[in-house]
């Protein structure tokens, strides 16, 4: 299937309120998807007899800065029998100093594999997955400060009294 | 045809060799050096071809341990993150005395590549535990690592006895920190 069938099946399915946006000016073509959609959408997409997107390839996180003020989640899915690709992205506005982590819906019940990828989303840009299984640091050890990733980290001074610059 | 030692101590011209115990024991000790069996990053896979029969480590009584209550010394071979510190830091404090600290490759030394933004980098293992050589490299051949190991073998040699032990460096290094903080 091409990518504007599916962007499509997935219009009539889900309607413009979800699908916001289908860019295919990029090399690599993307649609831009809701939030609070995700989870249904990931379902649909992995369920549907005509798609079968059977395999999360990847996942990132993406951190856009102060001045954007947003983050990204971007879902690169294959379907292997039917050798088609997806790319999904998510877009949310980042939080300030002192507020809350932005939160998405977690896609770990529908393939595995985004298990790790969403603990490592969290332990380096810092963006929560409701209800993930097992919401820990995966890379960093537990009691490290920040999330690396994000533009404005600053390096701690000292860890377990070992100067860190 | 015989070997070395016959050679030169059991030809039969002699049954006596006299020596002070300070050499007797530094020789014994730089002759089996036990390195502690583990490696951190892409230069442990430098440290795996030294071990191995190419270059083989155990000409020069060099054979490494599974256990760091078994080891004289120990190869930080590669980069060391702020995870793994503390540890490195146990398994020091784990292997007995005499011991050495050989540190391989320029992430052990310095931090190396993640010098600038290696937020998770301990920018160099002498940091954290006293270090004997620093062996360059990114990561270092084979030869560099033997050339460490004579290096070490050098400074053994000329050791004496009177000499504070190893603990009593790593209390003044820390010591030594807690000035500086």
């Amino acid at each position: 299937m091409t990518f504007s069938e599916i962007t499509d099946l997935l219009m009539a399915q889900f309607g413009p309120d979800v699908i916001q946006q289908a860019n295919t000016t990029n090399p690599q073509p993307f649609l831009v998807v809701q939030k609070t959609a995700i989870a249904s959408l990931c379902q649909f997409l992995r369920d549907d007899e005509r798609l079968f997107f059977d395999f999360l390839a990847c996942m990132t996180g993406i951190d856009n800065g102060l001045q954007a003020s947003t983050m990204e989640v971007v879902y690169n899915l294959t379907s292997i029998p039917y050798e088609h690709n997806l790319t999904l992205k998510v877009v949310m506005p980042r939080n300030a100093d002192g507020e809350p982590l932005p939160e998405i819906p977690t896609v770990s019940h529908i393939w595995r594999t985004a298990d790790w990828h969403e603990r490592e989303i969290y332990d380096l840009v810092g963006i929560r997955f409701e209800g993930h299984p097992d919401l820990r640091r995966i890379l960093l050890p537990t009691d490290w400060q920040g999330h690396p990733l994000r533009k404005d980290y600053q390096d701690l001074e000292t860890y377990h009294g070992i100067k860190v610059k | 045809m015989s070997g070395l030692l016959d050679q030169k101590f059991k030809s039969g011209e002699g049954g006596v060799l006299l020596t002070t115990a300070e050499d007797l024991l530094n020789w014994a000790r730089l002759s089996s050096l036990w390195p502690m069996g583990f490696g951190l990053a892409c230069c442990a896979i430098e440290m795996m071809q030294t071990f191995a029969s190419g270059y083989d480590l155990e000409r020069f009584g060099i054979f490494p341990r599974p256990s760091p209550r078994q080891s004289d010394v120990m190869i930080v071979s590669g980069t060391v993150t702020f995870k793994m510190a503390d540890r490195i830091r146990r398994l020091y404090e784990q292997m007995p005395e005499p011991r050495y600290v050989i540190s391989m490759g320029s992430c052990s030394n310095c931090g190396g590549p993640y010098w600038q933004h290696g937020y998770h980098v301990v920018k160099g293992v002498d940091r954290i535990i006293p270090v004997d050589v620093y062996v360059p490299g990114c990561p270092p051949r084979p030869e560099a690592l033997i050339g460490g190991f004579l290096k070490l073998q050098e400074k053994i040699r000329n050791a004496r006895l009177t000499e504070d032990p190893a603990p009593t460096a790593l209390l003044a290094m820390e010591a030594e920190e807690a000035v500086k903080v």
